[in-house]
């Protein structure tokens, strides 16, 4: 294979890789900028893919196998809503807890799908014109499906929201300050549960997505990490809607790379580099002025009670 | 005060020690109920399923035993992290510091050339260093360059596991292994013994629970348990005081990562003899450790018991798959579940519900 089609291929697998990671991505940076931290991820993501998996395979209807992963992925976001929200539990230990049910639940459920191949996976599109474009047009205009113009297209629309609208406003600054945020008149609780369950839509997606377009299949544990990938994410983006395009496109590629280049490398040590690169581009960002910039809500992680400090 | 209907709500500080046991055994208690429709789902009747466990779980002494043995990686790695909770580190990374320690461990016994008496000794002690080094990689992480302690010990999980696939598939893989992941078996000299008619290696349990009371006793009555209370209470305290973060983290991690470490040697040196795919030596112990550590509120002593609990589930998932033909996924939904259970009841510890007196009807709003 020579260089070009090699790079061809290699970018356009890290495009549909990347998708799961930034639709989970785009997910937390909403639960986060409203202060509260979702480690339920990988289970709501796990949740997702097989929830999608099952309704497809059931009724042949990929979109609507989409729309019922997003509905799982935000009924399981509510319980995690409402014990750190409501209950004021530690966001920590409630998103664990998520994770190890979602895992577990998809894992007892899905043990009679195991291994079938899925017969109506989500359709890839050929964008007629661009994909005509040489190299660019193999790269980015083909073979992907549907959900990766939408997230990229909702990256846009979420920052959008996020920094040029008065809900954004309402919504960071009940990350920021709660306290100031109440007594302008800004229900904190509702809007919390909104970016908690609108996050657990998109994770629920972004887990579907492996399940009916990126590998059409159903195998547990097939979320591989992921959701934790996408915790980090979030930090790497500094909690900023655009950012996490690219940064999620670059795990997209090394997750892809870590199969692409086994004929090199033992395939056991390839796998272990998104992971290892997620600390490695962490603590490169610890250096210097960059943390600076990198700062976290205010209220990240603490709950919030009227008339409390 | 908070006044709802004819009762009031109370705020209380300071929760007696029968309100805190009894509201964790409430927690198990109801994450039982919930989980019931589960054996349902699978055609067996709840009450059935829970009397049979009982029944074959206690009913002899071999089979008790398996709670014991699975009980032991809960409490050395619970214990570590009672420690970093209270330091208000989140190591999430017990499962990745076990499998370090396995990995140290399977190196000693296989490949260093030492006299026989001195193979578990040194597997003991490589086990622990590996653990500790695995640990101390995400407090200087933190300390230094401000990197969440969740992701990095999460993420050194995946890199550990997948360094340990890489090693039985690879460098490791046993000549005489045909076919197998396995590394070669261990020699005689590197295995631990067991209590009779069971597969407890009573060494690793001795070590657990006197490291508990260790661990314990720092906590409670030396400078350093007092500096990692601090840390944890409150940093602004402890940064006014110029107590070390780096000394005091680091300290706490390598003790938290090095019983991790060695309850990994415990389980390459007395259940497999080998190492194998990580899957089957951490079996989820790292992650359940978090429920032992929590449920036991941060005291060591109190998740030797936690752990006991927990190593009772894991061995009641042996049972249910083995005799009642269930699957095992089932205790990843019950741990989820008594998690979630555990924290949402947390409320109910802080506040007394009690009828409201006639003469102050209108108390309203919260504080504290």
């Amino acid at each position: 294979m020579d260089i070009a089609s090699w790079l061809v291929s290699t970018v356009s697998r890290a495009l549909a890789f990347g998708v799961p990671l930034l639709w989970g991505t785009l997910g937390e940076i909403y639960a986060e900028r409203a202060g509260v931290v979702n480690l339920g991820v990988e289970g709501m993501m796990i949740l997702g893919a097989f929830t999608a998996f099952a309704v497809t395979q059931s009724t042949g209807q990929p979109g609507f196998g989409l729309l019922c992963a997003a509905a799982i992925g935000g009924i399981a976001a509510l319980v995690h809503a409402f014990m750190t929200v409501t209950l004021r539990a530690n966001q920590y230990v409630s998103g664990l807890a998520l994770s190890m049910f979602g895992l577990g639940l998809a894992g007892l459920l899905g043990r009679g799908w195991e291994g079938k191949p899925l017969g109506n996976p989500l359709p890839t599109l050929t964008i007629p014109g661009l994909s005509k474009i040489p190299v660019l047009g193999a790269m980015l205009f083909q073979d992907q499906t549907i959900l990766t113009y939408l997230g990229i297209f909702l990256a846009f629309l979420l920052w959008l929201l996020l920094f040029r609208t008065r809900w954004g406003v309402a919504i960071r600054s009940v990350g920021e300050n709660p306290g100031t945020a109440d007594a302008l008149g800004i229900n904190v609780t509702l809007v919390r549960y909104l970016c908690v369950v609108f996050g657990g839509v998109l994770a629920g997606v972004g887990g579907g997505y492996l399940s009916v377009a990126y590998r059409p299949s159903w195998t547990e544990g097939m979320t591989a990490g992921m959701g934790w990938i996408v915790i980090a994410l979030t930090i790497f983006a500094s909690w900023d809607p655009l950012q996490a395009i690219w940064g999620a496109f670059f795990f997209g590629a090394l997750y892809h790379l870590s199969y692409r280049l086994q004929t090199y490398l033992s395939p056991e040590l390839l796998k272990l580099m998104p992971y290892l690169f997620a600390i490695v581009v962490l603590a490169a960002s610890g250096f210097g002025t960059a943390r600076h910039r990198r700062r976290a809500p205010g209220a990240l992680g603490v709950p919030y009670v009227r008339g409390e400090r | 005060m908070k006044r709802i209907g004819p009762f009031v709500l109370e705020r209380k500080l300071h929760p007696s020690r029968a309100t805190v046991f009894g509201i964790s055994v409430l927690s198990v208690v109801v994450a039982l109920l919930v989980a019931a429709p589960v054996f349902a789902g699978y055609g067996v009747s709840p009450w059935k399923a829970y009397e049979a466990i009982g029944r074959g779980i206690f009913g002899s002494w071999p089979s008790f035993s398996e709670v014991l043995r699975r009980a032991i990686p809960l409490i050395l790695c619970g214990v570590g992290l009672t420690l970093a909770f209270r330091a208000q580190f989140w190591n999430i990374g017990a499962e990745g510091q076990l499998l370090a320690g396995a990995v140290a461990a399977t190196g000693v016994a296989l490949f260093l050339p030492v006299p026989d008496g001195l193979k578990l000794p040194l597997m003991f002690l490589f086990g622990f260093l590996a653990g500790a080094i695995w640990g101390l990689i995400p407090a200087l992480l933190r300390v230094k360059l401000g990197v969440n302690d969740v992701i990095s010990t999460l993420m050194l999980n995946y890199v550990m596991a997948y360094i340990v696939e890489w090693l039985v598939h690879g460098p490791w893989k046993g000549p005489t292994m045909r076919g197998f992941a396995y590394t070669d078996a261990f020699p005689l000299s590197a295995r631990l013994s067991y209590l009779p008619a069971t597969r407890v290696h009573w060494l690793t349990l001795v070590l657990g629970v006197v490291l508990a009371f260790i661990v314990a006793f720092v906590l409670a009555r030396t400078k350093l348990g007092y500096e990692i209370r601090v840390v944890g209470q409150n940093p602004d305290a402890a940064r006014y005081a110029g107590i070390s973060f780096t000394a005091v983290l680091s300290l706490v991690m390598i003790i938290s990562g090095g019983l991790a470490g060695l309850a990994g040697v415990g389980e390459v040196a007395g259940i497999h003899w080998r190492l194998r795919s990580p899957s089957h030596i951490s079996m989820n112990y790292g992650y359940t450790a978090i429920i032992v550590a929590w449920l036991a509120r941060g005291s060591p002593v109190a998740a030797i018991f936690t752990a006991l609990l927990f190593g009772l589930i894991f061995a009641a998932g042996d049972y249910m798959k083995t005799v009642l033909g269930l699957p095992f996924q089932i205790t990843g939904v019950f741990n989820g579940l008594i998690l979630f259970f555990l924290i949402g009841f947390d409320l109910l510890m802080f506040w007394r519900v009690r009828f409201a007196q006639k003469e102050k009807v209108w108390t309203s709003q919260a504080g504290s």
